[in-house]
Formats: C-alpha cells, structure tokens, sequence
C-alpha cells in the first residue's frame, strides 16, 4: 500500500522493443518532490514519462499514478487521469496552427474553442509565470527555442496539475536560455509543490535543481547558503544498462564510488 | 528467410487492417460519446465541402456534356437522340456524380488529412493531445468523418445537377434537342432506386475518404519523409477502395431494388 503522500510509483516495470530497454525497474515520487531522470542517451528515460503518462504500456511490472493503476487502464480510462499530470515534451509539442494563447488554453478551450475573458486572464496569469506574457498572440513559429519551451512549460501548468513530467526541457538550448528554465522549473517546485520527473542530459542542470531555491521576497532563483539546512526535495536517479544503478540526493551522489557514476559525473 | 520476411509482410498488413479497422469503428462509437468537437466539426465542413465546391462543379458539369457529346452518336444511330436526358441523368445520379466526387474529395482531402495529422504525429503534437487528456479520435477523427460524410453527400448532388446542366448544354446547342424534351425524359427515368443509390454511395465514400486520410496520418512516422509517404498513400488507397467498394454497392443495390 503506497503512502498517502506518494504521487507515483513503478514497481518492476519492464519494457522491450527490440531489445530490453527498461529492466525490473522500481521507484517513487512522493508530493512536492522533483525526480532527476539522468543517464546516456537511449537508456529510457523519456520512456519514463511516456510510461508514466499511460502513452505506452509497460510489458510487465506495475506503475501507479495518483493512486490509479496506469499500466492496467484502459486509453479511454486513462484520459481523465492525464488531465492531472503535466507533459513538456522535449520539443515542445506545441500546435503549430494555433496562437500561443489558444496552446496553452487548450485544455480548458478544448471543446468550445472559445476564450473568455476568465480563460484569457488564466493564460495571461500562465504566461506571466514564464515571463512571456507578450506573446499570446503569437504563432509557435514565430517564437525561438527557448520560449517555446516557456510556452509549453506555460501549458502544462495552467491547470496547475499534481504531477510535471519534463523531459528534457533544457535540451539544445544555451546556458543562458537553459538557466531561465530550470529557474522556472525550480520556482514550479518551490511556489506550488508540485511533484515532477524532469528528465536531463545537462548535469549542470541538475545539481543547479539541488543547490538552488527560489525565493519569493526576491522573485528568483537564490542559491543555498553554505551549511543550510533547507530541503530542496530533489533527488536524483540513474539509468544505465536497462537498470537505475542510482537513487538518491546531490551530495550521496558526489559520495559514491561506482566507477562509471565517477565517471558519468567528470 | 524468404518464408519469414514473407510471413512479417502478412502479419504487417494484417495489423494495418485491423488498426485501421479499429480506428474507422472508434470514428463511429465516438458519435455516442462526449464531449462533441461541433467547431471542429463545422470547421472541416467548411474546408471540405466549401473548399471543394469549386472544382465539383467544373468536373460535374463538364462530365455531363461530354457525356452527351460521346453517346450522342451512338444514340442517333438507332434514332434514340431523345433519350440523352434520359442517359446522362442516370449516369450521373447512379455513378458518375458520386464516384466522381468521391475520388475528387479524396484527392483533396484524404491527403489534406493525411498530411496534417501525419505532421502531428511526427512533431509529437498527436502525443501532446493525449497527454492532456483530450482523445485524437474524438477531437481528430470524428468531426473529419462527419464533415467527410455530410459534405459528400450534398457535393454529389451538386455534381449530379450541374452534370444535367452540362449534358443540357451539348443536348440544346450542339444536338438541337428539345429543352423540355430533355429535361422530362431525364426526370421521367430515374426512379427511387436510382436516387437512393446515388446518395447512398456518398455517404460510405465519405466515410472511405476520411477514415482512410485519418488512419494514414494517425500512423505516419519517419518524420517529413514519413508524411509525404503517408498522403501518397491515403490517396491511393481511398480511391481504389472508392472504385472497389463502388462496385459490390452497385451489385448489391441493383439486386435490392432490381435496377
């Protein structure tokens, strides 16, 4: 029986396609906490989320979310479900035919297509929270990398979901750009609780997550003073070889001997 | 080897058949369900049946006249000239109008379909969609269905009324035939079975059209290269199964009504 405060949980879950890409693998998030999905390319971390999401089913093991076993429902079940958790997609995803504003509307403009003033102000209040409130009216292809990403973290958190699934949102932008994203990342998980699975290749990105917080009274990312005592809830999972080999917070991670995590981290 | 490439070949086709199977049924299920997409829907009836009006009307009117021109020296040799109402208003309410429209729509707007849901498969926004909880079929596969089925059916008559207009332009200018002459032997010939088989057929080629469109763009990948496969493909294998399907309706409405 998971704990009341656990948002999600795999439990030995496998996955092959041609070969095994995910093996027996276990792990959990519990409310307010961030995930850090690391490991090389092609090791099943964007798996994860698709895993988590109900978008692929699992081929044996046994994953909940919110108390809801995904890798047992049904896709029409699963749809009531998904509008709890939030998605940023490592290339955005976001609809090229319609404006920014009516993106990241879109769960709540789903059927009538129509935005009211009350929805309006629901995006301007999203959009101001990735600082691109400028934008509404603007097509995705007008919009650069970086604020693509803003917009789609915008969409994913407009209903303000239980759980955020990032995969990747920093990938192939700049330092600058990718620093803007892990703050608002930060801010999501400091302001709003919110658990989430964020899955990287920036360790850079990572260790910014563990050794920052963001402060309100300032309105931005602030690192950690030395010899802080403050929880920044966020912990760190390896993938390799099909299995997690490491699960646990920055500073365990800076003490582990393994050599390939030695490694992985040089 | 040669036997397992083959037997992988086989299974490949009967997986895309039953997924395409599954999807056309879910298209149909989903009319009892919520929510309804009614913009989407009036929004696809626009591009489809407005969009298309244009050219259903040049190819339906000049498919008429030359209707007329080709039979007409055959009809005067046994002296019937006085029936070209009668065969073109036949023709075109039985066949021509619907198959006509039909591969015209599909050409159209199965690619159209395929393209743009296959560019939505392979930019992640079909995934996106189901991530936010909201059912591709429902919000993509539906309303182009009904849109599909709906547009066809009044395009066909369109077609079939214009076709008569170009048959009665060859008939009056160019045969000399009798305005009122041609216009009573072209009503006077079609029956209730002739009409029912000319509106039927639109509506199981619409729903060809726009479930074979949504089944190839729903499953493009390979990325833009994947697209353009993907809307070759849908046009192709809509238009054929127009012709297919158009002859066992054709057999099997004869039968029915003894036409």
């Amino acid at each position: 029986m998971d704990a009341p405060d656990t948002l999600l949980r795999f439990e030995d879950v496998s996955i092959a396609f041609d070969q095994p890409v995910l093996d027996r693998i276990s792990f959990g998030l519990t409310r307010g906490e961030t995930k850090v999905l690391l490991g090389e390319a092609g090791t099943g971390k964007t798996l994860v989320l698709k895993l988590a999401l109900g978008l692929i089913k699992p081929d044996s093991g046994r994953i909940t979310v919110l108390g809801q076993e995904v890798s047992a429902m049904r896709e029409q079940e699963l749809y009531a479900l998904r509008r709890q958790i939030g998605m940023v997609f490592q290339e955005s995803a976001l609809f090229d035919s319609l404006t920014v504003e009516q993106n990241v509307a879109y769960r709540l403009i789903e059927e009538t297509r129509t935005i009211t003033d009350e929805i309006h102000a629901r995006v301007l209040q999203a959009l101001e929270f990735v600082e691109l409130d400028h934008t509404y009216n603007l097509f995705p292809s007008e919009l650069s990398g970086g604020m693509r990403r803003r917009v789609a973290i915008a969409r994913a958190i407009i209903t303000q979901p239980e759980i955020l699934l990032y995969d990747s949102p920093t990938g192939g932008l700049d330092p600058v750009t990718s620093n803007t994203i892990i703050e608002l990342v930060v801010k999501q998980r400091d302001v709003y609780q919110t658990g989430s699975l964020l899955v990287t290749h920036r360790l850079q990105d990572a260790f910014t997550m563990a050794s920052h917080y963001f402060d309100r009274k300032l309105n931005k990312m602030v690192p950690l003073e030395d010899g802080s005592t403050r929880n920044v809830h966020t912990t760190f999972v390896i993938l390799r070889d099909h299995k997690i080999i490491f699960e646990g917070t920055a500073p365990e991670l800076l003490r582990c001997h393994d050599p390939y995590i030695r490694e992985y981290l040089s | 080897m040669p036997i397992s490439y083959f037997s992988d070949v086989v299974k490949e086709k009967v997986a895309a058949v039953q997924d395409y199977s599954l999807l056309a049924g879910r298209s149909l299920t989903n009319l009892f369900g919520r929510p309804r997409y009614y913009a989407d829907t009036l929004m696809q009836a626009d591009l489809i049946g407005v969009g298309s009006l244009p050219i259903v009307v040049l190819i339906g009117f000049f498919t008429g006249a030359v209707l007329a021109l080709q039979t007409s020296s055959t009809l005067q040799q046994f002296g019937s000239l006085s029936l070209t109402g009668q065969l073109v208003a036949l023709s075109m309410v039985r066949e021509l109008g619907p198959v006509l429209t039909g591969i015209l729509v599909s050409g159209r707007n199965s690619s159209g379909m395929a393209s743009e849901l296959g560019s939505m498969k392979v930019t992640e926004q079909i995934d996106a969609m189901r991530a936010m909880g909201v059912d591709p079929t429902k919000k993509l596969v539906t309303p182009r269905v009904i849109a599909t089925v709906v547009m066809l059916f009044f395009l066909s008559i369109i077609s079939d009324l214009v076709g008569l207009a170009g048959g009665f332009m060859i008939s009056y200018l160019l045969l000399g035939l009798d305005p009122n002459q041609y216009w009573t032997t072209a009503y006077q010939a079609l029956r209730f079975g002739d009409v029912f088989m000319g509106l039927g057929k639109p509506v199981v080629f619409g729903f060809i059209i726009a479930s074979v469109g949504c089944y190839y763009g729903m499953s493009a990948k390979g990325g833009t290269q994947g697209v353009g496969r993907a809307t070759t493909q849908a046009v192709v294998s809509a238009s054929v199964l127009i012709v297919v399907t158009d002859f066992f309706l054709t057999k099997l409405l004869m039968g029915i009504f003894e036409r």
